[in-house]
């Protein structure tokens, strides 16, 4: 199984319907897959020093590159590797310096950034789109000219994602071929979109939404349009401009494009399908979306980097019946994601891997050929096909999952998965912090908002803003606490292990206590 | 022959090619056209027997709950597809709406 499979299919059977970009200038399926083909020979034959590459790096914006490299790494069979790069500096050249020897492609700006790279090869989207245009198409690699039928040690890693962990650095969650396809194949149907359909992206491409996005849209026959950087103007702009027809989004996105459509008017006439996923959604933002937009089907999607994207969707149908009964159990399904796909299995499991009876809270495990839960360097956390998610939550009656937050100590943030160690390792530097905790406080915008505890040395004079300095200078903006509190102690177990859940609890209680 | 999952297979005697879904581990005799399918494709010699021309359609699947067999039609091509002389019948495709 190769994801380029799906590319191949979709050029074979519609090769003039527009694959990605706008309607009248547009990239066919044809021509995407000429042009991921030239991509791959490029690929095969990038070096550094005597070595071939053996990934392809990508640190850039929503693009047309993007297919084009997916699908040319999976036909030079490489793993691709999209990564966020907006990390800071040192942390940026750290993490690409652990995909060497690599092909990178990269958004202008970066290339100095990065610096003198030690094995990496290292091109801007523009340099790369040149090598791709004089390519050469001939002997074209088909996706199964890797295929022999006894290969089983065929380099089958289609995708890498650095997803962060508790502490330490981000770990690359590794995605075979055969769970991807397994997942795009059984979630959707062959050339089933009409050619009016239109699919408006802008989830970032290092986010296993972005993936998933493009894989599905080009089996359907959707055709891709991005928006490389999210302002709520423009995402209601493109969606009218292009007659988008479904577009996926993060919670945080979604109360802003209803703040552009209530201050416009004009609603989206085009629209049919809106998904939405990567953490909780607000049940009231929920409703005013649905009254806004009677005609879109909403679609909530829950899934994880490792389960190849969705387990578990809310379906419109679903969304429907819940706003509109009085049974409050039905009701209260606005605030679940819907229940488990057809091919997974879904069990809620207490800390020593029983299974919990109906409405118990416990960790969800899900299994089914879309699983990977695996790590490159760290093995595997699959057991008997089982993965734990590190998400609580419990079901329903009838089987609804409700999510109720993570398990480990992981701050998720407009849906992306921020470490509390990494910023408490750049906090503690500082001379005058003697102790610091970061934990993640419910926030009805981003799901969840970073805060940070400290104790300081004794005369210490630095301040909340110095701190918040220091940890958009090292990390990302993403990662800046909102609030840094000065505390006298921090809870510790017996063990001397900082008690992060005990400071979380702490502060819901005395948020309850005031409101 | 063996059918491994993920394993692409060609009519030697028509255009079809195909991707195994699911299979059984046992021995199969997968055939199109009324000859046996091959890693390869294009046989010389061999003829679609007119038994079995029935055409495959790209991007539908081909399935026997009773045999544990599932594949999927990665390019079309005039013959029909049998496990031996049975014929593996087209699969009904499911709604399920897009999440992406």
């Amino acid at each position: 199984m190769n994801i380029a499979l799906l590319l191949e299919m979709a050029a074979e059977g519609m090769p003039d319907r527009v694959a990605v970009g706008s309607r009248t200038a547009g990239l066919t399926y044809a021509g995407l897959l000429e042009n991921a083909r030239r991509a791959a020979a490029v690929i095969r034959r990038s070096r550094v020093g005597d070595s071939p590459v053996e990934r392809v790096g990508m640190l850039d914006l929503n693009s047309e590159t993007l297919p084009a490299l997916l699908f040319g790494a999976a036909l030079a069979d490489l793993p691709f590797v999209p990564m966020n790069y907006r990390l800071a500096d040192v942390k940026l050249r750290d993490l690409v310096a652990r995909n060497a020897p690599a092909l990178l492609v990269v958004d202008p700006p970066v290339v100095d950034r990065i610096g003198e790279a030690d094995g990496l090869l290292v091109r801007t989207r523009e340099e790369f789109h040149e090598l791709v245009k004089t390519a050469s198409q001939t002997a074209p690699p088909d996706s199964d000219a890797q295929d022999s039928q006894d290969d089983q040690d065929a380099q089958d890693i289609a995708i890498l994602l650095f997803t962060s962990g508790t502490t330490g650095a981000p770990k690359a969650a590794v995605l075979r071929h055969r769970h991807i396809t397994s997942y795009v194949l059984s979630a959707n149907e062959y050339a089933s979109a009409g050619e009016e359909e239109a699919a408006l992206v802008s989830v970032p491409p290092y986010h296993i939404a972005g993936v998933s996005a493009i894989l599905s849209a080009v089996y359907s026959g959707r055709r891709l349009v991005y928006l490389p950087t999210f302002s709520a103007e423009e995402w209601v702009a493109t969606a009218r401009d292009e007659e988008i027809t479904h577009a996926m989004v993060v919670p945080t996105m979604l109360g802003r494009i209803l703040d552009v459509l209530e201050a416009e008017g004009g609603g989206l006439p085009a629209l049919r399908h809106l998904s939405y996923g990567g953490g909780p959604m607000p049940v009231p933002v929920l409703e005013r979306a649905m009254r806004l937009l009677p005609s879109v089907g909403f679609v909530n999607a829950y899934g994880l980097t490792e389960t190849s994207s969705t387990i578990s969707i809310l379906t419109p149908e679903e969304h429907r019946v819940a706003m509109a009964s009085d049974d409050p159990v039905v009701r209260a399904r606005l605030g679940s994601v819907g229940r488990p796909l057809p091919t997974i299995e879904l069990e809620i499991r207490d800390p020593l891997g029983q299974p919990l009876p109906v409405g118990l809270p416990g960790e969800v495990w899900v299994r089914g050929e879309q699983v990977a839960g695996e790590y490159l360097g760290s093995g595997s956390r699959v057991t008997g096909g089982w993965f734990p998610t590190r998400d609580q939550g419990y079901l329903d009656e009838d089987g609804y999952l409700f999510l109720a937050g993570r398990l480990d100590d992981v701050i998720v943030r407009g849906g992306e998965n921020i470490s509390p160690g990494e910023i408490e390792e750049v906090l503690i530097e500082h001379p005058e912090i003697a102790e610091v905790a970061v934990v993640g406080l419910p926030d009805i915008q981003w799901g969840e908002r970073i805060v940070a505890y400290v104790v300081t040395q004794p005369g210490a004079t630095v301040t909340e803003a110095d701190l918040q300095s220091r940890v958009r200078a090292r990390l990302r903006s993403t990662c800046t606490p909102e609030k840094v509190y000065f505390a006298e102690t921090l809870p510790y177990s017996e063990t001397g292990k900082l008690l992060r859940r005990v400071l979380r609890g702490q502060a819901l209680d005395a948020a309850e206590s005031h409101a | 022959m063996r059918l491994r999952v993920g394993a692409r297979w060609k009519s030697s005697v028509d255009a079809t090619e195909v991707m195994v879904i699911r299979a059984p581990s046992t021995e199969v005799d997968l055939r199109c056209g009324g000859h046996p399918m091959t890693p390869d494709g294009k046989t010389d010699g061999a003829e679609l027997n007119p038994l079995y021309s029935d055409g495959t359609q790209i991007g539908k699947r081909y399935a026997d709950e009773e045999l544990g067999i599932e594949l999927l039609c990665s390019k079309a091509g005039k013959g029909s597809l049998t496990v031996g002389e049975r014929p593996l019948p087209l699969k009904a495709a499911k709604a399920l709406p897009t999440s992406d």
